[in-house]
């Protein structure tokens, strides 16, 4: 199952819904182009709702971090919401759960930005 | 079970499907299973782009055993050879944010034990995974009632 992404809009936040997987060769580089596009565009605020991706690799967590970094240098922020268990295991294997602000709750994660 | 695979993420998913029917088989659970899965695809994604480059000329090879104890699975690529002690390390400070160079350090992570073969030309990486007393009790009990 390759990576969908939806787009939603909540006050100055852009919310990225993501289903599937982010893996070499199928989600990683629609997840970089998409946020990318929004950086490019403006966008300040970006949080990644990662509830329906249970299957990330060394590749999608390359494309989160340079996400992250990205955005930073761009003077905005990427955050992540809705980690599923597996995500949230290599997260923390590879010590990225201390580098990303992430949350379980969306109207948390919204007020955050703020 | 083993085979030989071209160069393409197309193998990378063979091989993904061949360990996670591996684990299947040995009883394992959910968790376990998907870390083993896990760094099976990075072996083989090791082997098809960072071994063999994509190279169609270049082929690898992957094996897989349950030999009562263990799970082991052995991946190997044609290409110039790695040495795993040279690789960075990801979780150093300086490494955190860096894009790549976490592939081997989660095989290591996800496995009991991992060993790297120069074959000159080439690279053999043996991962190995022990099998818990539940699940080597299942596997006695398949073969005793045979």
């Amino acid at each position: 199952m390759a990576l969908s992404i939806a787009t939603r809009q909540l006050d100055s936040v852009t919310i990225l819904d993501l289903s599937g997987k982010i893996t070499l060769g199928e989600g990683s580089v629609q997840l970089r182009d998409a946020i990318r596009d929004l950086i490019s565009k403006g966008s300040k605020s970006i949080l990644l709702n990662l509830g329906d991706v249970n299957y990330i690799d060394s590749s999608g967590l390359g494309e989160l971090v340079s996400a992250f970094t990205t955005a930073k240098n761009q003077g905005a922020d990427v955050k992540l919401l809705n980690l599923t268990k597996k995500v949230k295991d290599v997260l923390q294997v590879t010590k990225l759960y201390t580098v990303f602000d992430i949350y379980d709750e969306e109207s948390t994660a919204i007020a955050s930005f703020k | 079970m083993s085979f030989k695979l071209a160069s393409t993420m197309e193998s990378v998913a063979e091989i993904e499907a061949a360990a996670e029917k591996l684990t299947q088989e040995a009883g394992m659970d959910e968790d376990e299973s998907f870390r083993v899965v896990m760094a099976a695809r990075e072996a083989a994604v090791n082997a098809v782009l960072h071994g063999n480059n994509y190279d169609p000329n270049k082929q690898v090879t992957a094996s897989f055993e349950n030999n009562g104890k263990s799970l082991v699975i052995t991946i190997t690529d044609q290409g110039e050879g790695l040495d795993p002690d040279t690789l960075p390390d990801p979780l150093a400070p300086e490494n955190l944010l860096r894009g790549t160079g976490r592939g081997i350090f989660l095989i290591r992570s996800f496995m009991d034990e991992v060993h790297f073969r120069q074959l000159h030309p080439g690279t053999e990486l043996t991962l190995i995974k022990h099998l818990s007393q539940a699940e080597t009790k299942d596997e006695k009990q398949d073969s005793d009632t045979k």
